[in-house]
């Protein structure tokens, strides 16, 4: 309070005050909170609609058809409803999620006016974008947890628990297949950090957080179709989502790790070439709004 | 142009209209119109900019050759038409836009590059507040407080309820942001200006929406932190605001600085208008277009003109002589409004 504290050095500490002010903005946002309901959701409706096919004793999705993997596995143990619901979300909630989230980190700011106060404040420009970026990989995780969590509860309501059997046909105890959940939760958070270094560059270009959001979504969907036409098989396994349900691999007796690091690579050069693109942009840019 | 004059005197002068007994007493107070730049010292300057220019990437020059000094301890009124280069110009200072060329020190420091050193030490308040309308009035504090690293987080609370004190807004400190009304949200920009203890306030139209008690409220605390030593940059399309709160001021038009230096050395600058008082407003008029002077205009019993070059004594002679009564004879001291339209041939508010 005195004059004094002017003249005080800044803490090292004191800048992941900035951190969690971001955390605490970030999640008391409605929109915020509406993408995890949506999210908790999911595993809600596939929960239900697995018991309601299953009731007359029938295999889930033996009626002809494919689910998401795992579905079949899900009446005979509910954990299986965690890697059924990842499986679920990944290829377009959980990203829609994170694009919408790092798409309006830096545009929103700006698009509200609160980005000049925070850059005169003063917040720094690298360490306000290294902030925004931490806080949308801690949404990564978040999410991905809410997911997970809301799935192993529905699973445990509507489903029996049990030692469950991997895909390599070896069986593992409860408690190591709740383990097992953790990591591919994990490795499920892991996957989106490349569309959210993406979605953090699209935002740094742009005054609206709409559009930031808009587009970031928009090269999701784009990325999904490509990787499907197969006359761009060359291109497939440098896109963001190419390797996304590799972390099936982690049910395997032992591992099948390659894919899982193929994946894992591919997501760091995501982040690495789009967050220096945001940063060079960011740090450089007049901010008139 | 003819409106503005017509009102300016109205607002600046205190005296009721005509009761100045002694013509010409007035006129002595007029100085050359050039005495604005070369005023202050540079030396001391809390804002130094040399041949500071913006040109965007459209290839409009924002801003052209600016050389500002802001004095310590001054309150330093920016004036300019909207478009005028003004924003461009505070952002340009708190470090938001890359200067095409020239320099800007703010506390002695070079900005952009010190940005981080000097900016603890300003208050802003840029183009309005800008809130997170889903948290409350000290929510938003603490999130600017915490953006600023070196602030204490443990004295964070204390020094948002006192600001939020200062600037009256306590009661509706827990109210969400969006709730609040235009006054109010100016009131939480300025608070966060006053987060801690500053050397500079950059306050950029800081009684836009308020009503006449805010907007008497916070010219007090601009006189407040004045008279604490606190330097205080401000601007305003108020002009009667600048009169009443600044000890100096500038002038912007078109990207260019037109004049800079103390308030009552501008004001004095332009020329002060002719007021004659009497019921014989035809007769009035027509002695004293005889008498050179310029742009007469009656007014109910007011007759009002450009104060000529010569003794006015003489002209107060030959209305009496051709017979019109005179209740009174004076010449009205400009006002800032007048000296700034005489300054950049506009009125104000108008796109440069």
């Amino acid at each position: 309070m005195s004059q004094a504290e002017t003249a005080r050095r800044a803490s090292p500490l004191w800048t992941l005050g900035l951190f969690r002010s971001e955390l605490l903005t970030t999640f008391r946002r409605w929109r915020t909170l509406a993408l995890l309901g949506v999210l908790a959701a999911v595993p809600v409706l596939v929960g239900i609609a697995v018991r309601i096919e299953t009731g007359d004793g029938s295999a889930a999705g033996g009626g002809g058809g494919e689910g998401p993997a795992f579905i079949s596995q899900v009446t005979n143990n509910g954990l299986f409803l965690v890697f059924t619901a990842l499986a679920a979300t990944l290829p377009f909630f959980l990203p829609m999620a994170v694009g919408v989230v790092a798409g309006d980190a830096v545009a929103g700011e700006a698009n509200a006016g609160t980005l000049r106060y925070l850059l005169v404040a003063p917040a720094g420009r690298s360490r306000l974008l290294l902030t925004k970026y931490a806080t949308v990989i801690a949404f990564c995780l978040v999410a991905t947890l809410v997911v997970a969590v809301s799935a192993l509860a529905v699973g445990a309501l509507l489903f029996p628990l049990g030692d469950l059997t991997t895909i390599s046909g070896t069986r593992i105890g409860f408690a190591e297949g709740l383990a097992r959940a953790l990591l591919i939760a994990l490795v499920v958070a892991a996957s989106l950090t490349g569309v959210a270094a993406l979605g953090l560059f699209v935002s740094t270009l742009t005054n609206s957080g709409i559009a930031a959001m808009a587009t970031t979504v928009g090269l999701l969907i784009t990325v999904q179709i490509l990787d499907q036409i197969p006359q761009l098989s060359a291109l497939h396994p440098y896109f963001f989502s190419h390797y996304w349900l590799s972390f099936a691999d982690l049910m395997r007796e032992p591992v099948y790790w390659e894919d899982l690091t193929k994946n894992l690579g591919l997501q760091a050069l995501y982040a690495a070439v789009f967050g220096s693109a945001a940063w060079a942009r960011f740090t450089a840019k007049d901010i008139t709004a | 142009m003819g409106e503005a004059s017509a009102t300016g005197p109205d607002t600046a002068d205190p005296r009721p209209d005509g009761a100045d007994p002694r013509p010409g007493t007035e006129g002595t107070r007029r100085f050359p119109a050039d005495a604005g730049p070369g005023t202050v010292d540079a030396g001391d300057g809390v804002i130094v900019t040399r041949a500071l220019t913006k040109r965007y990437r459209g290839g409009q020059l924002a801003v052209d050759g600016l050389d500002l000094i802001v004095p310590a301890g001054s309150v330093f009124g920016f004036l300019g038409p909207n478009g005028s280069g003004k924003t461009t110009t505070i952002r340009m200072l708190m470090g938001l836009i890359e200067p095409t060329s020239g320099t800007a020190h703010v506390l002695g420091r070079p900005m952009p590059r010190s940005a981080r050193a000097v900016l603890p030490r300003v208050g802003a308040l840029i183009e309005g507040p800008a809130l997170y309308g889903f948290l409350s009035g000290r929510d938003n504090l603490l999130r600017y407080d915490a953006a600023d690293p070196t602030a204490d987080p443990r004295t964070r609370r204390a020094r948002v309820a006192a600001a939020l004190d200062r600037v009256g807004l306590t009661a509706a400190a827990g109210k969400k942001a969006k709730a609040y009304s235009l006054g109010m949200k100016q009131r939480l920009g300025l608070a966060a200006a006053l987060l801690r203890p500053r050397r500079l306030l950059v306050l950029d139209e800081p009684t836009n929406g308020l009503d006449p008690q805010g907007m008497r409220e916070i010219r007090a605390l601009v006189r407040e932190l004045a008279s604490d030593g606190t330097t205080v940059f401000l601007s305003s399309h108020l002009l009667d605001e600048i009169e009443q709160v600044c000890t100096h001021a500038a002038v912007m038009a078109r990207g260019r600085l037109v004049t800079q230096g103390a308030v009552t050395d501008l004001a004095a600058g332009a020329r002060g208008r002719l007021v004659v008082t009497t019921p014989d407003t035809g007769d009035a008029a027509r002695v004293l277009k005889e008498q050179g002077v310029a742009d007469v205009v009656v007014a109910e019993d007011r007759v009002t003109g450009e104060a000529p070059e010569r003794d006015l004594a003489e002209v107060n002679a030959a209305l009496v002589t051709a017979g019109v009564r005179v209740r009174g004879f004076g010449v009205e001291r400009a006002s800032l409004e007048d000296a700034f339209v005489a300054l950049t041939g506009e009125g104000f508010d108008v796109a440069g």
